[in-house]
């Protein structure tokens, strides 16, 4: 059986054993629909031209645990910032861990989507934002029939939440295969501030297929931070859909650090539904072996006087491949965008490629839009210039390629964050020099 | 301190090094003046280690032991510096941050801890005063819009903070006014002492006017072909290459 059929198979049983409001129930059964009639995308779409799920939708998947999934703090602890105080939201397997969590509901919310999904007091959050951001297509759709857990955080008015928020999703590998589909609502309304970072985390090497799906709604002059660390192992992989509605003066970051993982697809979709919004998409790629990292984004401007900024970086080493593909649509009431991406890539080996696609589609026509991509190698000559000051080719070449990464860092607000993906970086590098440039 | 012997040289199937022979004792000054297109920056990377350099021929020793066989850094380690025509632009490298990392590396290199933050901040404020070095200069990108000056100056604050046995300057004296000319010697001076050693390769005699060599040797097609002290560059000045090379052939 494929494992769309095995999915639709399921469907009515998975929905059996929840006691959702009727409303919810008729999202998904919508949402099983759209699935049903898509499938999983295929080479064909234009989209999904350089990233094929072949190899992803082959095994048996498991659609639960059936295992026994505590785990430690002390096994997984590192995979959390830990030297900085902050909110906790964790799941293994797909299930909440409370004992690995700290929530909170003093004045904001930061909890759990299956409770906001069933307490009557989240109600009318619930029903104005949940599954009204992200798109009707079918790995989105997919995530909407199938979810039952994830993250949800509500920040109300002129709130800020005094903390950032680590999302942690942990897979055992209790199961040989298992298939993830974790949802997450983040609603910042109007003049509040919210700092997440997400993280997918496999504790073995089975394989696990991860559909993710994150609403974030900014209302007026919000700010929302949001940083995504993937850095899994061999056989996870991860298709990561994000839908952003901002609305007027609000500023929206999403910072990408794929860095490991089998597949790695980012569906990121900003829609700017009000006058000057910020939208800043940055993303660092540094990858080997066989892995595949694309980054599939969406910046919609449909009001005037509006900014986006994305600046993405590529490393790829062995025969790993990248995609960007960018695309900037611009309505015909949107005047005065500016509009600005770039995508610069270095590749190590000559087995690796990365297939760079900027699309513009401007309907207005006083804007300022540009895109610039570019592919090369490490500069030989810095290189020989740094050997020759003392400094060892690795390093060297770990130096210039974090110098190259470097100014997607400087844009992470959370100091503590920074140094952790310096690190990461290092450690990525199989180098120990602290580069503090 | 360095013995090169009989060394041969090329790329590529090109010959350019022809048989060179120089011995550089510690405390020396060594001036290697040649026309365009005589192997001089030829020399500079083969002695520093560019890989893209083939040795086919001869020796080079540093401190009676053969360096062919190591890397360039492993060269550096041991006390070779070379002083670039074109330093190389390092974007998003701090020219703090790059040095930290140069001395910190070599200190690795020899079994050392790092050197404590307070020790490295002092030498960089004391090496960046002799070189009259803004301190904001410190942290730019590193050569990254550099004028040509700027450059040279920040070659040498390097090599007076690395210490080395045995510096090389190639053509150091291109691109650079009179000032600047007159402070990157003048650092170049004050660093000299009776354990190291400095090569300047230049086109021209002005340089020599500031670092005035103790030898002059003469590089033309792939060997020295002339060797004398310092009034040598002089008489070359005076008189031109066409000069040696038609005592060459005569």
């Amino acid at each position: 059986m494929s494992l769309k059929d095995k999915l639709l198979s399921s469907y009515l049983t998975f929905q059996e054993n929840t006691d959702l409001d009727n409303s919810i129930h008729e999202i998904k059964d919508e949402a099983i629909k759209v699935f049903e009639e898509q499938g999983f995308p295929t080479k064909k779409d234009e989209n999904w031209k350089y990233t094929s799920l072949n190899s992803l939708t082959k095994p048996d998947y498991s659609l639960v645990s059936h295992a026994d999934d505590a785990i430690e703090f002390k096994d997984v602890k590192k995979y959390f910032l830990n030297d900085i105080d902050t909110y906790k939201i964790v799941f293994i397997d797909g299930v909440y861990s409370s004992y690995l969590s700290e929530t909170t509901h003093d004045g904001v919310d930061v909890c759990l989507l299956s409770s906001a999904l069933t307490k009557p007091k989240f109600k009318q959050v619930i029903d104005v934002y949940f599954n009204k951001i992200a798109k009707k297509e079918s790995l989105t759709a997919l995530n909407t029939a199938f979810a039952k857990e994830g993250a949800y955080i509500y920040v109300p008015k002129s709130r800020a939440v005094n903390k950032p928020i680590q999302i942690v999703h942990f897979s055992t590998g209790n199961e040989a295969n298992l298939m993830l589909q974790p949802r997450n609502l983040i609603v910042a309304e109007e003049n509040a501030e919210v700092q997440v970072i997400e993280r997918h985390q496999s504790l073995n090497t089975n394989a696990v297929f991860t559909n993710s799906v994150t609403e974030i709604y900014a209302g007026k002059h919000a700010r929302v931070d949001y940083y995504k660390i993937q850095n899994d192992k061999e056989n996870a992989s991860l298709i990561d859909n994000t839908h952003i509605d901002q609305q007027e003066s609000s500023e929206v970051s999403v910072h990408t650090f794929s860095f490991g993982g089998k597949l790695t697809r980012n569906n990121l979709n900003f829609y700017q539904n009000g006058e000057h919004n910020n939208s800043i998409l940055k993303g660092v790629t540094i990858i080997e072996d066989k892995q595949h990292v694309d980054h599939n984004t969406l910046v919609h401007h449909k009001q005037p006087n509006c900014e986006s900024h994305q600046d993405y970086k590529g490393i790829f080493d062995d025969r790993s491949t990248g995609v960007f593909n960018g695309k900037v649509v611009v309505d015909a009431i949107a005047q005065k965008i500016n509009a600005y991406q770039s995508n610069n890539n270095i590749l190590i080996s000559d087995k690796a490629s990365i297939n760079s696609k900027p699309q513009l589609e401007i309907f207005a026509d006083d804007v300022r839009c540009s895109h610039g991509c570019t592919i090369g190698q490490l500069d030989e000559d810095a290189l020989f210039y740094m050997r020759t000051r003392g400094i060892g080719k690795k390093e060297g070449r770990a130096l210039l390629m974090y110098a190259f990464a470097n100014n997607v860092l400087e844009s992470v607000k959370i100091p503590q964050l920074k140094a952790r993906i310096t690190n990461l970086i290092a450690d990525k590098l199989g180098v120990n020099i602290g580069f503090d440039l | 301190m360095l013995e090169i012997k009989n060394l041969n040289a090329g790329i590529e199937d090109k010959d350019i090094l022809k048989g060179i022979d120089l011995k550089v004792n510690a405390g020396e000054v060594h001036a290697i003046m040649g026309p365009n297109g005589s192997g001089k920056s030829t020399l500079s990377s083969v002695v520093a280690g560019k890989e893209e350099y083939e040795v086919t021929g001869g020796d080079i020793l540093f401190e009676n032991e053969s360096i062919l066989e190591l890397d360039a850094e492993e060269r550096a380690h041991k006390g070779v510096f070379l002083s670039f025509q074109y330093p190389v632009e390092i974007p998003g490298v701090s020219v703090t941050n790059f040095i930290k990392t140069a001395i910190n590396e070599t200190r690795k290199a020899k079994g050392l801890e790092d050197m404590p933050a307070s020790d490295m901040l002092k030498m960089i404020r004391e090496k960046s005063e002799l070189l009259e070095i803004d301190r904001k200069f410190l942290s730019r990108s590193l050569n990254e819009g550099f004028s040509g000056g700027e450059k040279k100056r920040n070659e040498i604050f390097q090599m007076a903070m690395l210490e080395p046995k045995l510096a090389i300057l190639d053509e150091t004296d291109s691109g650079l006014d009179i000032d600047a000319l007159r402070i990157v010697s003048n650092g170049v001076n004050k660093l000299r002492s009776k354990d190291n050693a400095v090569i300047v390769i230049t086109h021209y005699q002005r340089l020599l006017e500031y670092i005035v060599p103790d030898f002059v040797h003469v590089l033309v097609d792939g060997k020295i072909v002339k060797s004398g002290g310092k009034e040598l560059a002089l008489e070359l000045e005076e008189k031109g290459y066409d000069w040696v090379k038609a005592e060459l052939t005569a």
